[in-house]
């Protein structure tokens, strides 16, 4: 097993006896400023793990919500250059929050796999998610990316069988995604008790914590998917509350960093109570 | 790739690749479905039952074999080659597309998946999808983009009429590729007993194949009947890409014939330089979308843009993979035809020999117009005359200033 920030913070939320609260924020979403503010603003209220979207025209696996905040960074002006640049400006005054950055292949392809895995390192990011490459490519990023010194996590599904899964979690690490719906981000409530079946069933499989995600909303959810998942994953609620903070001409109000931080904060009291009685 | 000695035919290798091309680049929710269509795939082309099926199909629903006409007057026209067009217009529906949607329903049906999901640009695709579904049963919903199903109304309408559920689709431009992106939503969403009905040679692998495998029927008819009429090969094949599936039908079973120049023609909308064309192959890049490595529209960021034509079957900023790959290794030449050219090239057909083309292919039209004159007379050029223009009048007449 690797050892990184992202393996340091789950063994310490397991020694705390609770789940890790991972959030997804879209970099430069409403813009590239009040995104820094957000990002800044995580660890405090709450955030174990953060996963910064790099955004991308054409989001194939994700709902309504945070196919706007792609779009809202990138009419604002967003860059995977200025998403590493914010990455580098956290990590000046945070050392320890991991951040994972999470997207689509083509806007690192553009740049070079083997390039961007190098930058990404440097700029401090820990870990990456792409929905767009399957273990059957993992020569392209996933293996230059454990190269670096980077966690590669992989996504499991409802449709990933037991037959598949060794190949999923061959060259995963950092944690496991499950993917606690078949469909879209922010889609669906998902049923707790298949999500148990699901992580005892990955857990078979991999020494590695397991994090759930896809339709966590509120505290509830993330008090009942934290009970069975060593990690609960937010991201289209919170993307949706950074929308319903902004004005009529769709820019950031004083209201924006508040209106995040106080969602995260009570999803991390609700995954700080998961397994209390 | 491994490729069998003198043969460029074999692709793609196990992985889907067409050299660095195809691939298969979906969420992982999607590759368990992948893989089972792939293995459905292998045993129905294995199968002699399911070509009998298809071969039927083909005749007796399609109309195929579509003719093979001599163009004279076009070609005294223009006083160079013979010009000879695969006349894939014909077929039941209008276009190509129905090739495809034949071979695929019926894979769908040998897989148990009872509803059928499809996107569309200029709703070629579209109909030709709600066809086959209406004649077999199956409920069938549609992806277009808002801004198409404003520009093509009758397509609309008709795939209406078949039974099938229009979505329009909002996100980004409300073109192609945005259709295709919630197509995938849905696929993602539905995974137990839907179909997805792709209807380009291009998405992740086998859809790339099958496609084409399926729109080789052009090609291969198009090879019996010219060796038949003129008792050679043709120097030159022609046909409109966007994202390919008709020319790939055509040229895929020339690929070996060396002394056939084999030539696609892409949309160069309003010109190269800026960015309303579809000339992925002219003036993309490599790049990963749709589940596909190949040439794509987009900026230096990574970022997939909006590509312009005057046809909305050309919309599409990528283009399927084996065409990218043949681009490369220099097989097949791709040239930019403007929106004006094929505008011209649609009226010229109409008044010359009185068949009214689709736009896509008047733009293989447009290409054919310029490089007949260069050629001798004793020399010849097959084009894909893939769709007709039913669909274009309205917008054409838009365009020339008629009150309609």
């Amino acid at each position: 097993m690797t050892d990184t920030r992202i393996d340091r913070r789950f063994k310490a939320c397991a020694d705390a006896n609770r789940p890790a609260l991972v959030t997804f924020i879209t970099a430069g979403d409403p813009d590239l400023e009040t995104s820094k503010s957000i990002l800044k603003s995580l660890p405090a209220a709450g955030a174990d793990v953060i996963e910064l979207g790099m955004p991308f025209s054409d989001p194939m696996a994700e709902g309504i919500p945070i196919q706007l905040a792609s779009q809202r960074a990138l009419k604002g002006g967003q860059k995977m250059d200025k998403t590493l640049q914010m990455v580098r400006g956290f990590r000046e005054d945070d050392q320890d929050t991991p951040i994972i950055l999470m997207g689509y292949y083509n806007p690192i392809y553009i740049r070079d796999p083997k390039l961007f895995v190098k930058e990404a390192k440097d700029a401090g990011v820990d870990g990456l998610i792409l929905v767009d490459i399957p273990p059957e490519a993992d020569d392209e990023l996933c293996i230059p990316a454990l190269e670096a010194g980077l966690n590669f996590i992989r996504l499991a599904t409802p449709t990933t069988d037991d037959e598949r899964l060794p190949a999923v979690l061959a060259n995963t690490s950092g944690f496991v995604y499950y993917v606690s719906v078949t469909g879209v981000t922010g889609s669906g409530a998902m049923n707790a008790g298949n999500v148990v079946d699901a992580v005892q069933r990955i857990k078979g499989h991999t020494d590695l914590p397991v994090a759930v995600g896809f339709g966590v909303k509120t505290a509830e959810d993330a008090a009942r998917i934290g009970k069975a998942a060593d990690g609960v994953v937010v991201g289209s609620v919170i993307v949706e509350a950074i929308r319903n903070s902004l004005d009529d001409a769709g820019v950031a109000t004083e209201k924006t960093v508040k209106a995040v931080t106080d969602l995260v904060s009570s999803l991390a009291e609700g995954a700080a109570r998961a397994r209390k009685a | 790739m491994v490729q069998t000695p003198n043969t460029i035919r074999s692709g793609p290798d196990d992985r889907g690749h067409f050299g660095i091309y195809g691939g298969r680049y979906v969420a992982e929710t999607l590759m368990p479905l992948i893989l089972e269509l792939e293995k459905a795939y292998n045993e129905a082309k294995a199968d002699p039952e399911f070509h009998g099926e298809l071969e039927s199909l083909n005749t007796h629903y399609t109309g195929r074999p579509s003719p093979m006409y001599f163009a004279e007057r076009l070609t005294e026209e223009l006083g160079g080659a013979k010009i000879y067009f695969k006349r894939d217009e014909l077929n039941h529906t209008g276009s190509h597309k129905i090739n495809n949607c034949l071979g695929q329903i019926l894979l769908a049906m040998r897989m148990g998946k009872t509803r059928i999901i499809a996107e569309t640009g200029a709703g070629q695709h579209g109909v030709a999808t709600a066809t086959v579904c209406a004649r077999f049963g199956l409920p069938c919903v549609v992806y277009m983009g808002a801004t198409d199903v404003e520009r093509q109304k009758p397509n609309v309408f008709r795939m209406k009429l078949l039974g099938a559920e229009i979505v329009p689709v909002t996100a980004g431009a409300g073109t192609l590729k945005d259709a295709m992106n919630e197509a995938l939503r849905d696929w993602v969403t539905n995974v137990d007993d839907t179909y997805y009905l792709i209807g380009t040679a291009a998405g992740p692998h086998p859809y790339p194949e099958l496609v084409r495998d399926f729109q080789s029927v052009i090609g291969k008819e198009a090879r019996e009947q010219i060796l038949e009429l003129e008792g050679r090969l043709p120097d030159a094949v022609v046909a409109a890409v966007g994202g390919g599936s008709n020319a790939i039908g055509l040229f895929h079973p020339f690929l070996d014939d060396e002394s056939v120049e084999i030539v696609g023609v892409e949309a160069g909308g309003r010109g190269l330089t800026g960015e309303e064309h579809c000339a992925s192959l002219t003036a993309g890049k490599p790049g990963v979308l749709h589940g596909n490595r190949t040439y794509l529209l987009q900026d230096e960021d990574g970022q997939i843009l909006e590509g312009h034509s005057i046809s909305a079957g050309l919309d599409y900023p990528g283009i399927g993979p084996e065409h990218s790959w043949l681009n490369d290794i220099g097989r097949a030449k791709y040239v930019p035809i403007m929106d004006h050219e094929a505008l011209e090239a649609f009226q010229m057909l109409t008044k010359v020999e009185g068949i009214i083309p689709a736009l896509e292919p008047a733009h293989a039209l447009a290409h054919v117009v310029k490089m007949a004159p260069k050629m001798r007379k004793d020399q010849i050029i097959v084009m894909n005359l893939c769709g007709r223009g039913d669909k274009d009048v309205f917008a054409v007449g838009e365009m020339l200033g008629f009150d309609l």
